[in-house]
């Protein structure tokens, strides 16, 4: 019996899903190659941390006005390297400080593992799954907004709990984002490549980040 | 150095959430509603990620 699916999509869109997908982890997996060495790079020139907000406010603006329109050139994956590259430039500040903690070592291998078991579980589950996640965007959106103006506030404020509370928000927030842009590529509604690398990548990049903070600060005697 | 970097932080979140706005209201209003099982096909996943988290939290103290 032919299931819903096979019915609903012909040979040729899933064949073109499957394509997207591919070329997704691999840029994906580019991506990630390139910013662990612009970041090891960044620790062996010992930058500064003020590097990482420099890094972030450029690859946000680099992300918002510029991606989207060389998406769709071979252009995108030249940008989409630049960015990867400052938001990995940047990480390195940030691994610096934490290595010079007394536990920095033990906190940033298990916010490593800890992103990868998130991505991998979560990338899977949504591959395997028969849920459409796209139902996710408006509630995903809207917590996006809610958490950035708390970014805004504790920028000024400094408040640790806020942090905290916010690193935990972000966390459950691009998890639901991966849920999403996996499930979009694999139901073939993202049919670009680098912009689905993109929404990826930041779900990963974001996660290892608030990770860092959280075990920063609840690991903190 | 900080503070223009902390300014300039908050002006691109600012402009990144008028940016989030038009995204936002497009699936709100046509974006595929859940339909029954789906959240708890999301939530399952998430209460992982969360349990996760609280384990590693425990690993580090």
């Amino acid at each position: 019996m032919a299931n819903q699916y096979s019915i609903a999509r012909s040979p040729q869109a899933v064949l073109e899903t499957n394509k997207v997908l591919k070329n997704t982890y691999l840029l994906l997996a580019a991506t990630l190659a390139f910013s662990a060495m612009t970041a090891m790079l960044s620790m062996a020139l010992a930058m500064p941390p003020w590097v990482y907000l420099a890094s972030v406010i450029v690859s946000m603006v680099l992300g918002i006005f510029v991606l989207p329109r060389t998406a769709q050139s071979a252009s995108g994956v030249g940008v989409i390297f630049l960015i990867t590259g400052l938001l990995g430039f940047g990480l390195g500040s940030i691994l610096s400080m934490y290595l010079a903690l007394p536990n920095g070592p033990s906190i940033i291998a298990t916010a490593f593992g800890g992103t990868a078991l998130i991505f991998l579980g979560l990338s899977g589950y949504a591959l395997t799954s028969k849920t459409d996640f796209s139902f996710m965007g408006g509630f995903l959106f809207a917590g996006m907004m809610v958490v950035v103006v708390a970014m805004v506030a504790n920028i000024f404020l400094n408040m640790p709990a806020l942090a905290l509370a916010v690193s935990g928000a972000i966390i459950l927030l691009m998890s639901g984002f991966i849920l999403f842009d996996t499930s979009r590529i694999k139901n073939g509604q993202e049919t670009n490549y680098i912009m689905a690398t993109y929404g990826i990548y930041l779900s990963i990049f974001n996660i290892f980040i608030s990770l860092l903070q959280i075990l920063g600060i609840m690991g903190d005697e | 150095m900080e503070l223009f970097l902390k300014i300039a932080a908050a002006g691109v979140m600012i402009m990144l959430l008028f940016y989030l706005w038009p995204t936002f209201k497009q699936w709100q209003e046509h974006g595929p509603k859940a339909e029954k099982g789906d959240w708890q096909a999301a939530l399952l996943p998430l209460a992982a990620v969360v349990g996760l988290v609280v384990l590693l939290v425990m690993l580090v103290r």
